[in-house]
């Protein structure tokens, strides 16, 4: 295992507002970790931080480490020649993020053009192949269509093909789903962890969706607040979430077979902007099993198990009960 | 990776199933079928492509100076077939003066709108694209250019700079340049902070691609719509500074064949009818052909019926 991207202490901040504190984070290369966390939690941050795309008024620090490479150094011209190359991203919205004026051809042999010289015929013939490969059917004809004419599953593979065209190795993908009703949104999931296999791509996925990471990550990191409170594969850490926002989060992902009408789907009393100045731990004000420690001292990491790993004052707590009971 | 792109993906196809299946539209030439496929468009394009064509032949079919005079003044239309267009006040072929006429209004009106269009949405895109104090500056330009009223702006360059053809089409530009530049600023800011221009900054792309190649075409309709205007307004504009006496006294034009025709407009009114008719019809050509060209431009635009 090599680690493709490391953060180490990657902060983002805002006026007034930290979106993004500290985050510790690696992705694997051929692997996919996701960054789950409600809305404000700092996901999306954190991959704007990433492709330097965030408003201008937002400060990062940290270091961004890339395939061996400090990136988060590089000044604008040099960080400019590894996107698309060395990293892209794929957005929310198919909808919106193709030029709606352009052909999807004109649209992939521009994200060809950027890094590499081809010549017009060439640059059309892998605009072809690279839409085969995101299993466009006709695809030659869809060459000269315009996005309006596809459908939003549709417009997600072609943005999948123009993020992949030049073989980054790694690729973000922020909510790529969201946008897209279910079955497309496992074809579109499939596609991403075909290409990336093939590519040897690192994927970072960004979501909510509970779901989607226990079936497509290999790794899951748990955010909320600008920090990161629990991280492991995401069998053990469904299988014993550690960290009551863990547990609360998954107590209000709806699952098959209930039905909301007799009960309530559970939810996490409180809003995301009571961490806003909160000392020790930032899920303290809306934690169900909150200690008077959680309001001064930010929780240690503790690994309780091989590569799970989490930041809870409960944890030391049962530590400590147990070794009381045995005396 | 080890494996072409295109060689690895064909056994794969039923991994993710297949994408939707819509129909693709296989159309190259789009645009230019739907622009072809427009009546307003065919009938701008042709009588445009006359009065070129008059305009370029000026000099071989009416050789020597059209403020010559050659026959008898006040001479109606068909009365002598040596003048097809009867003669003016002065006895002047009102034929020969049309089409050295149309030089002098095409001319002016295209350059001086071509000067304005490239002013105009180079400081629109600017300011658009880059917003804050490059933004506050040139609009703060602009807005002195749009309090002062177009022609008498126009009456007091060519005032100031002597009446030649060079001082009339710069005037022209100065004054057409600030609707198309406040056009474009508003397009390249209702456009700059689309998910696809952010796509576009996320995969490399310069400045100078985004601005000409993502943001410009979807700029482009209002921006074309808006010079076509501004050009029958120009032609129109010429037409009045020559109509008022402040046109290139050397050259005859559509509006100073108005202005000279004014004091017969009782008896002989074909004399202002006739380039009266001419600027009409060429101002509505150049209108057609601006529209007929925003729906061809438009990907989403369906001809109806």
């Amino acid at each position: 295992m090599v680690d493709l991207l490391t953060l180490k202490d990657l902060t983002v901040r805002f006026p007034g507002l930290t979106a993004v504190s500290g985050l510790n984070l690696t992705v694997e290369r051929g692997r996919t970790t996701a960054l789950v966390g409600e809305s404000g939690s700092g996901k999306s941050m954190t991959a704007l931080s990433l492709m330097r795309l965030l408003p201008r008024s937002a400060r990062v620090s940290g270091d961004i480490r890339l395939d061996g490479r400090i990136i988060s150094s590089l000044d604008d011209r040099a960080f400019r020649r590894l996107l698309g190359r060395e990293l892209a991203m794929i957005f929310q919205e198919p909808m919106t993020s193709l030029n709606p004026v352009m052909t999807i051809g004109r649209q992939i042999e521009e994200a060809l053009n950027v890094h590499e010289r081809l010549s017009r015929r060439a640059a059309r013939a892998r605009a072809e192949e690279l839409l085969q490969l995101v299993h466009i059917p006709d695809a030659r004809a869809w060459l000269d269509g315009y996005p309006h004419t596809m459908s939003g599953g549709m417009r997600q593979r072609v943005m999948i093909a123009i993020a992949v065209a030049c073989r980054p190795k790694l690729l973000i993908a922020d909510e790529p789903t969201t946008a897209l009703d279910v079955t497309i949104q496992a074809q579109i999931l499939a596609l991403l962890r075909e290409l990336r296999e093939e590519l040897d791509m690192g994927l970072l996925l960004v979501t909510h969706d509970l779901d989607v990471v226990g079936q497509w990550a290999d790794h899951v990191v748990v955010m909320y607040a600008g920090h990161k409170l629990e991280e492991g594969p995401p069998a053990a850490l469904f299988e014993r979430p550690l960290h009551p926002y863990t547990r609360g989060l998954m107590a209000s992902s709806p699952t098959a077979g209930t039905s909301y009408r007799q009960a309530r789907l559970p939810e996490i009393p409180g809003g995301i902007a009571s961490a806003l100045g909160q000392a020790g731990c930032p899920f303290a004000p809306r934690c169900p099993d909150v200690l008077p420690v959680c309001r001064t001292a930010v929780p240690p990491w503790r690994t309780p198990a091989l590569g799970h790993h989490v930041s809870c004052h409960l944890l030391n707590e049962e530590e400590r009960r147990d070794a009381v009971a045995l005396g | 990776m080890a494996r072409s792109l295109a060689a690895s993906s064909g056994p794969l196809d039923t991994a993710s199933g297949q994408a939707a299946n819509a129909m693709p539209p296989a159309d190259r030439w789009r645009s230019l079928r739907l622009f072809a496929a427009n009546p307003s468009a065919w009938f701008g394009m042709i009588f445009l492509l006359a009065v070129f064509a008059g305009a370029a032949l000026a000099p071989v079919i009416y050789p020597g100076d059209p403020l010559s005079m050659v026959g008898r003044p006040l001479l109606w239309p068909g009365e002598n077939p040596a003048f097809p267009l009867g003669t003016d006040g002065l006895g002047r072929d009102v034929a020969a003066e049309l089409l050295h006429g149309a030089r002098q209004s095409l001319f002016v009106g295209i350059i001086g709108t071509a000067l304005g269009a490239v002013v105009g949405v180079v400081v629109g895109a600017a300011a658009g694209t880059f917003g804050g104090w490059v933004d506050t500056i040139l609009v703060r330009i602009l807005e002195v250019f749009q309090t002062l009223p177009n022609f008498v702006l126009l009456v007091v360059l060519v005032a100031i700079a002597g009446p030649q053809l060079w001082s009339i089409t710069l005037a022209l530009g100065i004054v057409t340049w600030p609707p198309l530049a406040r056009i474009t600023r508003a397009e390249f800011r209702a456009q700059r902070n689309k998910e696809f221009v952010l796509a576009a900054v996320g995969l490399g792309y310069g400045k100078t691609r985004i601005i000409f190649r993502e943001i410009l075409p979807n700029a482009l309709p209002a921006i074309v719509v808006t010079a076509s205007i501004m050009l029958a307004m120009a032609i129109l504009m010429e037409s009045a500074l020559s109509f008022m006496g402040l046109g290139d006294p050397n050259t005859v034009s559509w509006g100073s064949m108005i202005g000279d025709g004014r004091q017969f407009l009782r008896t002989n009114w074909n004399l202002t009818a006739i380039p009266g008719v001419a600027i009409a019809l060429t101002v509505l050509a150049f209108n057609l052909i601006g529209d007929a060209l925003n729906d061809a431009l438009n990907p989403r635009y369906v001809r109806r019926g």
